[in-house]
């Protein structure tokens, strides 16, 4: 067992009240001698992080959400395996579900995931080692989203170099797991629970991204975007674009960007 | 089975308008995430977009809100955002305590209501 100084591990300044347990063996444990155990060792952590309930809670959510908008669990769950964002596979639902076009969807899609590209570009330096070539990290790339970016800076310093991609493989594809299962539960109980109890599982949906997205918030700039982004919305539907989304968070952020560059200079 | 897969032509929507405007940041990530910095201002303002189109996700699905949900009349939605943010603030950033109080709210509302 490591023990870890609490806060020693921050991941840029992100709350991480839990950060102080990480039952993993020792960096020069024979255990990690075997990347097939490494990648059981990634796929228990699962067990051993907040945040796996609140994906569970989010994509229990999308189940729901997918069974209300019409679409079939095959595709509910194909989206949360080939897609793996909940924002975009939120965004998409509700998009295609209001009838927007592919195209209107596919613009709105792609805007939420312009984050992933700065979260890949900054957990691969992580694991790479002189003989890794790009194709070994497909799949962590795949896997990056918020959950595991996080992850990342609280269990790889505890995890051997040579390991770590099939480490972040096994917590990655156990975490995929838990969000296919809650999706399965989610849609199955829309389908047949009582009006009441499903609205409180779509209900789960705004609750855990915003209080996700508040604990994530850095800067003053972030607190800016996110209550703009709120407010500006009601707003942008009356312009009826099906693009209104986009239009308030275009708008919301480049504002948020504009105090973020004015208190740099104050 | 059919009920299971549904409409194939939705599956192909989803790689259209999902999978793949999805994928091609974390792939553009992996071959040229080298040369970036991480602290650039152009960084900043994605961000900063992104998170108020995020905001803008759950401000729809509170106003617009689909399926069952609707059935909740809106002060009620608002009401149980509002408890569980304060719930939230108040138990130092707990997301799991803050989604759990905004659901007693709206499952008690709704109770209270009929």
């Amino acid at each position: 067992m490591t023990v870890l100084t609490p806060g020693l591990l921050d991941a840029a300044g992100i709350r991480q009240p839990y950060a102080a347990d990480v039952a993993l063996p020792p960096l020069d444990s024979p255990q990690w001698q075997s990347p097939f155990r490494a990648f059981g060792w990634g796929m228990r952590s699962v067990g051993s992080t907040v945040l796996t309930l609140v994906l569970f809670a989010t994509y229990l959510g999308i189940g729901a959400l997918a069974h209300d908008s019409h679409f079939s669990l095959a595709w509910a769950l194909a989206s949360t395996a080939f897609v793996w964002a909940g924002p975009a596979q939120i965004i998409l639902i509700s998009t295609l579900g209001s009838g927007a076009t592919i195209v209107q969807s596919a613009i709105a899609v792609t805007v939420s995931a312009i984050r992933l590209f700065p979260m890949v570009v900054s957990v691969l330096p992580m694991m790479r080692t002189p003989q890794t070539r790009r194709r070994h990290l497909i799949l962590v790339a795949h896997l990056t989203a918020v959950t595991l970016w996080v992850e990342c800076f609280r269990f790889l310093p505890h995890v051997p170099r040579e390991r770590r991609i099939a480490f972040i493989h096994g917590l990655g594809c156990g975490l995929v797991c838990v969000c296919l299962v809650a999706n399965t539960i989610g849609y199955t109980l829309a389908a047949n629970l009582s009006q009441t109890l499903a609205a409180a599982i779509l209900m789960l949906t705004p609750l855990a991204f915003l209080f996700s997205t508040a604990s994530n918030c850095r800067e003053f700039a972030d607190v800016v975007a996110l209550v703009l982004g709120l407010v500006l919305f009601p707003l942008a539907t009356q312009l009826n674009s099906g693009v209104d989304i986009l239009i308030s968070g275009v708008v919301a952020g480049t504002v948020a960007y504009g105090v973020h560059r004015w208190r740099a200079q104050a | 089975m059919s009920d299971f897969i549904g409409d194939w032509h939705a599956l192909v929507i989803l790689f259209v308008a999902g999978v793949i405007p999805n994928q091609i940041w974390r792939m553009l990530g992996l071959w040229f995430g080298g040369g970036l910095d991480e602290g650039s201002e152009l960084l900043v303002w994605v961000r900063a977009v992104a998170t108020a189109i995020l905001a803008g996700v759950i401000a729809q699905i509170l106003v617009q809100p689909p399926g069952a949900l609707a059935s909740v009349p809106g002060w009620l939605r608002y009401g149980a955002v509002v408890v569980g943010f304060a719930v939230f603030m108040l138990s130092r950033k707990s997301i799991f305590a803050g989604v759990i109080a905004g659901e007693i709210v709206m499952l008690s509302g709704k109770w209270w209501l009929g």
